[in-house]
């Protein structure tokens, strides 16, 4: 019988499984338990909660905008509260979403243990993470109560210092804590990555997760600290006056949309690097193999986060940067697509001569496939200089950019919680609702976002309240969209919710996946691991798998 | 099936009146029509080729007919495959982008300007014959039109789709655009960065003109005088004249034929004498003192808007000569030798 033969292509009986007497859920119990945590597991589940009780507020005013834009009138809002709406809408999905979405729940729950350490290494920093998150978090909705602010999420000066009389400042302040916790997320993980890997765990034999959320992780702790000076100067402006951005004082309002972009281009990296490792873990599980070409996908998760730094510029080509530095912005642009186009590849390729299954998470990682090439290649379409005069600053772009980061980051998230959804919590999910979630999400995402590519090539601007007549087809088509997605995305949290209780109980390994994570019991043990495992295997070694599984049996047996 | 009458006519005039393509009424929209349809060829052959493989590659080893996998590491050949041939058609979009970049952004010599200035919510446009306009251009077809832009206060962007023409307006610079539009009729012009309140208020119409009609529309919306006029005036009243006069003994650098001229600074750099130069020297003058002469001049910043500054950088444009101004000068002087007169004669 050849090794290969072997592989186990049955999934176990589950009806036999039962839930760990012992685990991070029940070790301990009380509110306070929970708030004063020093757990990974624990925290990723605090981050799980509040991003998305984030992810329906934003939801909520992608709603209103979209029911605003079903009719040429501006008649069911005040043009500021259009502008307000819209305004939160990309301060809360961006910063209380996006950035912390997959690297603070799953990264955090999974990191560790696909390492094989018992915990990150610094368990308190991870703590006060969440709790600058959370004050980050409530600043926003401070914000929000007391009345909103609208100067749209990328705080263009001179409107965000002199023209408005929003709660700029306490907006700022929330996005500023909140960068915070987005970098003591990423030195957590650096450290962890290169101090704590189990004896054998060398680089290359890490799971690619593990690599797009290091390439992540070195973005959020180079980067942020920009935006935190930006938005430190943007207060100080706006409260005394200082004139860094201000013309008639000297400053130069250019020099805030270089400082600006400069962490916000490296936030999509930072944003859909993650997403990546998860798409690589779920691939390489459904269809059994190895992820094709390993190395070249682990690779440009690094290329991605280095080439990501020096392409700013690409956000200002009708701004009257010079000529010459447009030129090297849009070769840098057309050069960090090579990375993405090759990992789109890789993981095609890694289908070829696999024993394919349909589940869920595989749905939604087909999902993000489909999506994120469309997202990719309309980049380049932008990225493109004399192309970008006429797509820029309209609906061409907002649909750029929601196919990259809700057609390729959230399916991903989605594809990743129902991926590890058994491990975290010890039970599945109902596997035929879930489906037709995926499918209803995909549906209502293409219905949603297609018109507005064609929407901008008419020249539809953005962040408008009203637009002429002869838009409207295409506006009802992607309002009547945006309808079908949001019912796509309060199904998961229907029956995730009811699986908690209601679901069947998954078993330590119910895809028979090869990580370290799949190894331990589900849900875990606070500790991870009785003992540190000893790791002497590559990453997606399904032969190792089969082998380990057929010696259990003969020692059970 | 049967639908109402009513409500098929109300879908039939809907979806007539719905756009699906932009109109392409300049020069350069065909240029960058072409670009975008390349483009479009690339994503849909780019799209299919990865739907394809996932969609074939899931049909043809799904576990029912593939119930063992075989194990692949990787291959080189695939895979500088598909890193040689996107990166040479990112390469190709890269230069093609930056050709038709460059030529939106040249604008021809003998284009005529139109000056654009934009605040919240409207855009102003001058002509320099004195046509004043709110929301609206007029342009004659068959001709370059540059555009010389600044805001009064935030970011906004001149954007004529149509035209496949836009650029970021940007408060204390000047920035251009330029166009030829090919087609009479009129055109949507939108604020396309985000500026405020009444944002989507901030539009307007672009009506291009046969070379007839526009000379017609010229020769009746003049008001007033022409901005070199204004200019003029805002020069003498502003006392510039008293040092800019030309005269042998100025304490200013002369202004008659500078523009377009290379000028040397006091730091010994040369300057090309623009638009953008003359109303940085206005504003700013200590950063800009000519070679041999004493930096004396005093900031104008807040004391002329900029329409006023639209109109001295016109002024100081079309200034051939100094004749006028030492007219002026005479005048003046002679006026305040004639008020004094009386005062000197006491009994």
């Amino acid at each position: 019988m050849s090794a290969t033969s072997s592989t186990i292509v049955n999934l176990p009986d589950q009806s036999s499984a039962t839930l760990p007497k012992r685990n991070y859920l029940n070790n301990e119990h009380g509110l306070m338990s929970w708030l004063l945590t020093g757990d990974h597991k624990r925290i990723a589940i605090l981050y799980l909660i509040s991003i998305t009780f984030f992810f329906f507020i934003g939801g909520f005013f992608a709603g209103m905008i979209r029911l605003e834009l079903l009719t040429p009138q501006p008649d069911l809002m005040a043009s500021d509260t259009y502008n307000k709406m819209f305004s939160l809408h990309g301060i809360i999905m961006i910063f209380l979403f996006l950035v912390p979405s997959v690297p603070a729940t799953l990264g955090n729950f999974l990191i560790p243990i696909m390492l094989g350490a018992r915990d990150l290494a610094f368990p308190k920093i991870n703590l006060l993470s969440w709790y600058l998150y959370l004050i980050g978090g409530t600043l926003t909705l401070a914000a929000l109560v007391l009345g909103g602010v609208d100067t749209g999420w990328t705080f263009t000066t001179p409107l965000s210092t002199h023209y408005l009389n929003t709660h700029v400042v306490t907006a700022a302040t929330a996005i500023f804590i909140a960068g915070f916790s987005s970098i003591f997320t990423g030195l957590n993980f650096i450290v962890t990555v290169h101090r704590m890997r189990a004896p054998g765990m060398t680089w290359f034999r890490m799971p690619l997760f593990v690599w797009s959320h290091y390439a992540a992780s070195v973005l959020m702790v180079l980067g942020t600290p920009v935006l935190a000076i930006t938005l430190v100067l943007v207060a100080l402006e706006r409260t005394i006056g200082i004139g860094v951005f201000d013309p008639s004082k000297g400053g130069d309002p250019l020099l805030f949309q270089h400082l600006f972009w400069f962490y916000s281009h490296p936030a999509v990296y930072i944003m859909i690097l993650p997403g990546f490792g998860v798409i690589s873990e779920v691939i390489s599980t459904f269809s059994r193999k190895r992820v094709f070409g390993y190395t070249a996908v682990a690779f440009s998760s690094v290329a991605i986060a280095v080439f990501g730094f020096f392409v700013w510029a690409h956000h200002m080509f009708i701004m009257g940067v010079s000529n010459y530095s447009a030129l090297v912005f849009s070769l840098l642009t057309m050069l960090v697509a090579v990375p993405s186009a090759i990992k789109i590849f890789n993981w095609s390729f890694t289908l070829q001569k696999g024993s394919i299954t349909f589940e869920t998470p595989m749905l939604y990682a087909f999902g993000f496939i489909g999506l994120f090439t469309i997202g990719g290649m309309t980049g380049v379409f932008l990225g493109g200089l004399g192309m970008d005069i006429h797509l820029t600053e309209t609906y061409f772009i907002v649909a750029h950019f929601h196919f990259v980061m809700v057609g390729g980051m959230l399916m991903a998230f989605l594809a990743g919680v129902h991926f590890w959804w058994p491990k975290m919590t010890g039970r599945m999910y109902p596997e035929s609702l879930s489906k037709l979630a995926a499918v209803t999400t995909f549906i209502g995402f293409n219905l949603t976002f297609l018109p507005q590519f064609i929407l901008g090539y008419l020249g539809m601007p953005r962040r408008y309240h009203a637009y002429p007549p002869e838009f409207q087809v295409l506006n009802v088509l992607s309002t009547a969209g945006a309808t079908v997605l949001g019912v796509g995305y309060l199904m998961p949290l229907i029956y995730l919710g009811w699986s908690l209780k209601y679901g069947a109980i998954a078993g330590n390994n119910p895809w028979q996946a090869t990580g370290l994570e799949w190894q331990i019991q589900s849900p875990p043990l606070t500790e991870n691991f009785i003992e540190i495992p000893i790791v002497d295997h590559e990453a997606y070694d399904y032969e190792w798998l089969a082998n380990k599984t057929v010696n259990e049996v003969t020692t059970v047996g | 099936m049967h639908i109402s009458p009513v409500l098929w006519q109300f879908l039939v005039k809907w979806l007539n009146a719905s756009a699906l393509f932009p109109r392409e009424a300049s020069t350069i929209a065909p240029y960058t029509d072409a670009l975008y349809f390349f483009l479009l060829a690339i994503t849909i052959v780019g799209v299919t080729l990865v739907g394809g493989l996932v969609i074939g590659f899931s049909v043809r080893y799904r576990k029912e007919r593939n119930p063992v996998a075989t194990h692949i590491e990787g291959s080189t050949l695939l895979e500088a495959t598909w890193t040689i041939i996107p990166l040479a058609l990112f390469l190709i979009v890269f230069v093609w982008g930056a050709l038709l970049y460059f030529r939106i952004y040249t604008p021809p010599v003998n284009s005529m300007n139109v000056y654009i200035i934009g605040k919240q919510w409207m855009w102003k446009a001058e002509h320099p014959g004195g046509q004043h306009e709110i929301n609206a251009l007029h342009v004659p077809i068959g001709r370059p039109v540059q555009l010389t832009m600044i805001s009064q206060d935030v970011f906004h962007s001149f954007s004529i789709p149509d035209y496949r023409v836009k650029r970021e307006v940007i408060p204390g610079r000047y920035s251009t655009v330029w166009f030829e539009a090919t087609d009479p009729g009129t055109y949507h012009l939108f604020c396309t960065q985000y500026c405020g309140t009444l944002h989507a208020g901030m539009i307007g119409q672009i009506t291009a003109l046969s070379p007839e009609d526009y000379e017609k529309w010229t020769r009746e919306s003049v008001s007033g005088m022409s901005l070199a006029q204004n200019g003029e005036r805002l020069f003498n009243s502003l006392g510039c004249n008293a040092c800019h006069n030309g005269q042998a003994a100025a304490r200013g650098p002369n202004l008659a034929g500078v523009y377009g001229s290379r000028v040397q600074q006091a730091d010994g750099s040369q300057v090309l004498v623009n638009d953008a130069y003359l109303r940085d020297t206005i504003l700013n003058p200590s950063q800009h003192v000519v070679a041999g002469y004493a930096p004396i001049m005093p900031t104008y910043q807040g004391q002329v808007s900029e329409d006023g500054l639209i109109d001295l950088v016109e002024y100081i444009k079309n200034l051939q000569t100094n004749y006028r101004n030492e007219q002026t000068l005479t005048t003046s002087q002679s006026n305040q030798a004639a008020t004094a007169a009386p005062g000197t004669v006491k009994p």
